[in-house]
């Protein structure tokens, strides 16, 4: 039996943990305000909350509940947005969308309102551009977002721009959550929650692109869920090498102090890999095995020049580059049965430089034309190793062999990096479909690498050195 | 004439009250809205025992269907029936203004997604499983995806309609300048959240009733008794509120609500279907793509001589709304712009794409982005900014339109000189120049956007409504209307006018659900028409009503009925406030057997069109503004944001400012999106290649104007909108257009070299590839 506590009602069902978390609450239990706006995680109309029991406390985060399996709502707190209304009055955040009129038709207002509450109840620095972040995966096609930008710098200031937020005390106190809220801890530690005995099927761990994918086909087979598998989890750093479990989100990465202070600029770049909403289920393993040529998190960890380790179903390891890993389309180094169990890297370091890099049509949300990043060394402006990766370019997510091992041991030049272009040039073989045309990808291609210089040493070189002006 | 004096009695007497009420309402759904209480068509309860549907539709743009085999399909557990043309009882026959679409293909299909079958089963999800099973073998026919292919082939709707005024053809012999080009602007897709739907349930006496996502009940209502050959008595269309609309329910919410209703008359038993965003973007229409030339003349002090402009309408495989989408192409040809000699003409052309429709501007934005472009390429020739060619030849008082209409309380001037006073334009000019001197990576544009829209079907039969108010015994009251409340806020003015006629809160007022039982044979919610043509006739009937209750009054007050007035739930004699409130007045009015229902009609007066001569005065007014827009664009990674979009519109004296703010910026975004990230593919073979939320881009909140900022201009309003509070739906969409000349002059700024082009939407591709174009390394 699934069991967990939808809003303030215990649930156990017997249901199919493969159906989506969306169908189940709004025709298993008839709560409609979750609206179904696409089932890809791109509108965020059905944004509910999970959370989880961490060390005494909740921890609630928003998904798009349309490609979330139900199965991994065992022992969770679902909030729908039924879940966080007051009786006979609205909470801050639904009256801050009133006041400055941020509904319209209305289809997607409970998912801005679920997302607004997540981020009240969030651990996050209550400023105006964590708001924005909390809203950046809900579309709207009414408003043109003006008036929801009020909305949520309004919620701001309820919260108080505090730098950590409320206590669900202090929340409920505030009318911006109602006050089952405090019994939900309590609750969740005596929900009997033991773990769902999981079938042989397909492994689904936050399933944000198999859902998208086949639906139909996991709503009806059997699913091995495993994001909650503890030994597929955490992030740990010894020796200067990092090692992250396939389970851990993005949005793990995101909250990771320690990874933040070595990629400074990680929160920029993880902002631009879809949602929160999808960020707070996509796991990497996921990111890693869907193979698209164009998977951000793919790029970033070719940049590294990382190893992933591979688990059979006895607990077999073994090890492998991930640069060897993609063979073609789609194709991998993976055999029936095994499970990437996690991926390893050494981290940056002082001499070492990181950057990454994707343009889409729309920056947010939206998947890459060309994605790109890059891993150097360089020492008295001699690079002494590189990695550079590219995506949406070939069938598979590109490690660069030739361009870095042609940047390796050269000076840090404009000559050099013009050259390497070159190289990069030859060896992608873009496309023209959808995201662009190939003259495109190649330009833009190419534009990107120009970028990581300039972001990464922007004293030393400017677009002008570069691309020469008419 | 009595009517209209005790009409602008009342108008000017709300005006007073109204300044109170038009600051503190809220859209009066939004308190449902933000707790998911509100309902929408897939929120309806159904009966138990209700079957799913899901629609089964053509994997080929053209060809003749040779074989399908069904069997497989019906073989499936679960299934109920599958349904075809065959099952038709009336005619297989769906179009509006020409009747060239069927319901469910017979022989060919003409476009990839056109509706075959439907397939009824106990849930949604089986029947998706049965239609997996379906075995079709199409034979090829040949695939027309663009306008100009169909041209080339003759592949037309109707004939070809022409707009002129003057001769422009001599006109050009005395130019000074002449310049020719083509543009291109691509379709749209509404991407209303809530994708398209219908529940139908059998009544008695083979009655049926469906609840639909439709702008246009009376459509549904009508078609589905001709597809089901029986009278339109015994269809009731009930709609509550969409998820949205933009045009893209108007016509095309019918098929879904026909099929829904064709299967319970069989089956007698309920039937709900919801498309899925896939079908509803794969089997829907979509805005028009225009392909265009243009000829534009000038004099030397740069005044518009002539002009004169071909359009290429890709209507899709069938006429839908198409013809009079073509007819608004050709009233907004010349935008804001007075010019004396005009000839255009438009041609719907017929391709196997889904048929297009309307949305949002309704073929005016198409126009407009002709000339804009020819304004654009004269500037950029004569070496001018295209803002000085704009500002030479705005719109006057008494000018005169290609269509004849002589334009009168003209705002186009007013609204570009105060855009320009108060937003200080040439220091914002300045700001972009210093900007791309300081900057070689990142590159500034600016552009002006005029609009002038016009308001009214411009089908002149189509612009009329009823209103029908009940005053319920306890004073509570009811108001029907043939509005359809998708988000703009109708319902809201509608209780406006009602809380301010009979100065009751708006507690007291409930706005029902649009039936077609209780306001038939209405046009749809559309051409910004809807609080302006509903809002009229709810005034109208609110007024009987008070005339009718002053009379009651003055009987029991002893006093004539002039004296009598309604205010703060009370009734006043002379200005005085007497012991009888409003629920008492009601309560003596029941006594007295006085009616207290009043159904009243709206026809907008003065507007005629005659289509023989292609002249008239098709619009009650006209909607200006103007708007200045600022990019930077990125010219590493040909990436932008706007920076700001500063407008100044006309909404005449606005009745509900939050409401109507609302859908400047609502509209403002939808047009910027088409200019820019909105890119609708489909491959030579006519499949949808944008065909889901993550291969089509609409703005989110991180990509719109980081600053919006809208003055109301100062006017006296127009009388004939509703309390003087002009439409205000679709005009501010085409400011959107300005984003398009604003990105190309950051790109020219950035690479001289650049060719200026007009293909429309310049996406992060198009930008960087005009970045760099003559631009070698």
């Amino acid at each position: 039996m699934i069991t967990f506590i939808l809003n303030n009602k215990t649930i156990k069902t017997p249901e199919h943990s493969g159906m989506t978390l969306l169908d189940f609450v709004r025709y298993e239990q008839r709560l409609t305000g979750t609206k179904i706006g696409c089932r890809e995680g791109d509108c965020g109309a059905c944004t509910v909350l999970v959370g989880t029991l961490e060390n005494d406390t909740i921890n609630y985060q928003t998904i798009t509940s349309c490609i979330s399996p139900l199965g991994n709502a065992h022992g969770k707190h679902i909030v729908t947005v039924e879940g966080t209304n007051l009786k006979d009055k609205l909470t801050a955040q639904q009256e801050a969308m009133k006041a400055n009129y941020a509904t319209q038709c209305g289809f997607c207002t409970p998912g801005f309102v679920v997302s607004l509450t997540g981020f009240a109840l969030s651990n996050s620095e209550k400023n105006y551009s964590n708001a924005l972040d909390a809203i950046g995966g809900n579309i709207c096609r009414c408003t043109g977002y003006k008036a929801i930008e009020k909305a949520a710098l309004q919620v701001c200031e309820q919260l108080h721009f505090s730098s950590e937020g409320l206590s669900t005390h202090q929340l409920i106190e505030n009318e911006f959550i109602p006050a089952y809220f405090a019994t939900i801890t309590e609750r969740l530690k005596d929900l009997e929650a033991k773990d769902i005995n999981q079938p042989k099927g397909k492994y689904v761990s936050g399933g944000t692109d198999l859902y998208v994918q086949q639906a139909d086909h996991l709503a009806d087979n059997s699913v091995h869920l495993i994001a909650e598998k503890d030994y597929l989890k955490g992030i740990s750093i010894e020796n200067n090498s990092c090692t992250i479990g396939t389970n851990s989100t993005v949005s793990d990465l995101w909250n990771h102090n320690a990874l933040n202070a070595y990629f400074p600029k990680l929160k920029d770049h993880l902002k631009l890999v879809s949602s929160e909403q999808i960020r707070n289920m996509a796991s990497f393993g996921g990111n890693l095995v869907n193979a698209s040529p164009i998977g951000d998190m793919t790029i970033f960890f070719l940049a590294l020049n990382s190893a992933v380790t591979i688990s059979d179903e006895n607990g077999k390891e073994r090890q492998t580059a991930l640069k060897n890993f993609y063979q073609a389309y789609k194709t991998y180094d993976l055999n029936d049965g095994e499970l990437l169990k996690s991926i390893h890297f050494k981290l940056p370091s002082k001499q070492s430089f990181f950057n990454f890099e994707k343009v889409c049509k729309r920056t947010h949300l939206d998947i890459a034309s060309v994605n790109s990043a890059i891993h150097m060394s360089v020492e008295n402006n001699i690079i002494s190793e590189a990695h550079v990766s590219i995506g949406g370019v070939a069938a598979i997510p590109k490690y660069l062999h030739d361009t870095s091992k042609f940047l390796t041991g050269k000076s840090l030049t404009s000559e050099t990096i013009l050259e390497a272009n070159t190289i990069l040039q030859n060896e992608i073989s873009p496309i023209s479909d959808v995201r662009g045309t190939s003259d495109y990808k190649r330009l833009l291609g190419r534009q990107l690498f120009f970028a990581h210089f300039t972001e990464l040493f922007p004293k030393q070189f400017t677009l002008n050195d570069f691309v020469q002006h008419a | 004439m009595h009517k209209n004096k005790s009409n602008s009695t009342l108008d000017s007497k709300l005006d007073a009250v109204s300044i109170a009420l038009k600051q503190s309402i809220k859209n009066l759904d939004s308190y449902t809205h933000v707790r998911g209480e509100s309902l929408y068509v897939d929120d309806v309860n159904v009966r138990q025992g209700t079957f799913h549907a899901v629609v089964f539709d053509s994997p080929k743009a053209h060809g003749k269907i040779k074989h399908i085999d069904y069997s497989k399909a019906e073989a499936l557990e679960g299934v109920e029936r599958i349904f075809t043309y065959k099952d038709v009882p009336g005619q297989n026959q769906i179009g509006g203004i020409i009747p060239d679409e069927p319901l469910f293909a017979e022989d060919d299909v003409h476009f990839w997604g056109m509706p075959i079958a439907l397939i009824v089963a106990k849930s949604e999800f089986i029947a998706r499983q049965a239609r997996a099973l379906i075995e079709i073998e199409i034979e090829d026919l040949p695939v027309i995806t663009t306008a100009k292919q169909a041209k080339a082939k003759g592949s037309f709707i109707n004939a070809p309609r022409s707009f002129s005024l003057g001769d422009s053809e001599k006109a050009f012999a005395n130019c000074e300048y002449v310049f020719e080009g083509e543009t291109f602007s691509n379709g749209q897709e509404h991407l209303y959240i809530e994708s398209q739907g219908a529940y139908a349930e059998p009544l008695e006496n083979g009655t049926i009733k469906i609840t639909s996502s439709t702008q246009g009940p009376t459509s549904v209502q009508s078609i589905t008794a001709r597809v089901l050959g029986i009278a339109m008595h015994k269809i009731e269309v009930d709609v509550t509120r969409l998820g949205g609309g933009f045009g893209g329910k108007e016509d095309q919410a019918t098929p879904w609500a026909v099929m829904a209703a064709l299967a319970t008359y069989h089956l007698n038993q309920s039937v709900k279907l919801i498309l899925n965003r896939h079908d509803d973007l794969r089997m829907t229409g979509k805005r028009h793509p225009y392909e265009s030339t243009y000829k534009i003349g000038l004099s030397k002090d740069l005044k518009i001589v002539a002009y004169e402009a071909e359009f290429l309408q890709n209507s899709g495989a069938a006429a839908d709304l198409s013809p009079a989408i073509a007819e608004r192409t050709l009233f907004h040809s010349t935008n804001s712009y007075f010019v004396p000699n005009v000839t255009t003409k438009v041609i719907s052309c017929k391709t196997n794409l889904p048929p297009n429709t309307a949305f949002r501007g309704f073929g005016g934005p198409q126009g407009m982005f002709v000339i804009e472009s020819a304004i654009a390429k004269a500037a950029n020739e004569i070496g001018v900014s295209a803002r000085t060619i704009q500002e030479a030849n705005l719109l006057d008082e008494n000018d005169t339109f290609s269509y004849g209409q002589i334009a009168k309380k003209v705002e186009a001037k007013n609204t570009w000189d105060s855009a320009k006073h108060i937003f200080n334009i040439d220091a914002l000019e300045q700001e972009v120049e210093d900007f791309n001197k300081n900057n070689s990576v990142f590159k500034k544009g600016l552009a002006l956007m005029p609009i002038t829209f016009g308001i009214s079907f411009t089908n002149t039969p189509m612009n009329h409504a009823r209103a029908l108010v009940h005053i319920y015994l306890d004073g509570s009251v009811g108001i029907s209307t043939a509005a359809v409340e998708m988000g703009q806020g109708v319902n809201t003015k509608m209780m406006q006018i009602a809380a301010d006629v009979f100065s009751i809160p708006i507690s007291k007022i409930k706005i029902e659900t649009t039936n077609t039982t209780r306001v038939a044979n209405t046009s749809p919610s559309a051409a910004s028409s809807t609080a302006d043509l509903n809002g009229k006739a709810t005034l109208m009937a609110c007024n009987s009503l008070v005339e009718r209750l002053k009379i009651v009054a003055s009987e029991i007050l002893s006093t004539s009925g002039n004296d009598i007035s309604l205010q703060h739930e009370s009734v006043y004699v002379n200005g005085e406030k007497s012991a009888m409130t409003w629920t008492e007045l009601i309560s003596n009015a029941m006594l007295k057997r006085v009616a207290l229902t009043e159904n009243a009609h709206y026809a907008t007066p003065e507007i005629h069109f005659d289509k023989t001569k292609e002249k008239g005065h098709p619009f009650a007014y006209h909607v200006y503004g103007t708007a200045i827009i600022t990019t930077t664009v990125d010219c590493t990674r040909g990436t932008y944001e706007f920076d700001s979009v500063k407008i100044v519109h006309d909404y005449g004296k606005s009745m509900s400012e939050g409401i109507d703010l609302g859908q400047v910026e609502g509209a403002l975004a939808q047009g910027i999106g088409w200019m820019t990230m909105e890119e609708i593919a489909y491959n030579d073979d006519g499949k949808l290649l944008s065909n889901a939320l993550s291969t089509y881009k609409i703005p989110d909140i991180f990509s719109v104007s980081k600053e919006v900022e809208v003055i109301p201009v100062e006017t006296d309003g127009n009388d004939m909108a509703i309390l003087k509070s002009k439409a205000v739906g679709e005009p501010p969409l085409m400011y959107g257009i300005g984003a398009y000349f604003a990105l190309q002059n950051a790109i020219k700024a950035f690479n001289p070299n650049y060719d200026l082009k007009f293909h429309a939407p310049l996406t992060p591709e198009k930008t960087l590839m005009a970045l760099y174009e003559n631009k070698h390394l």
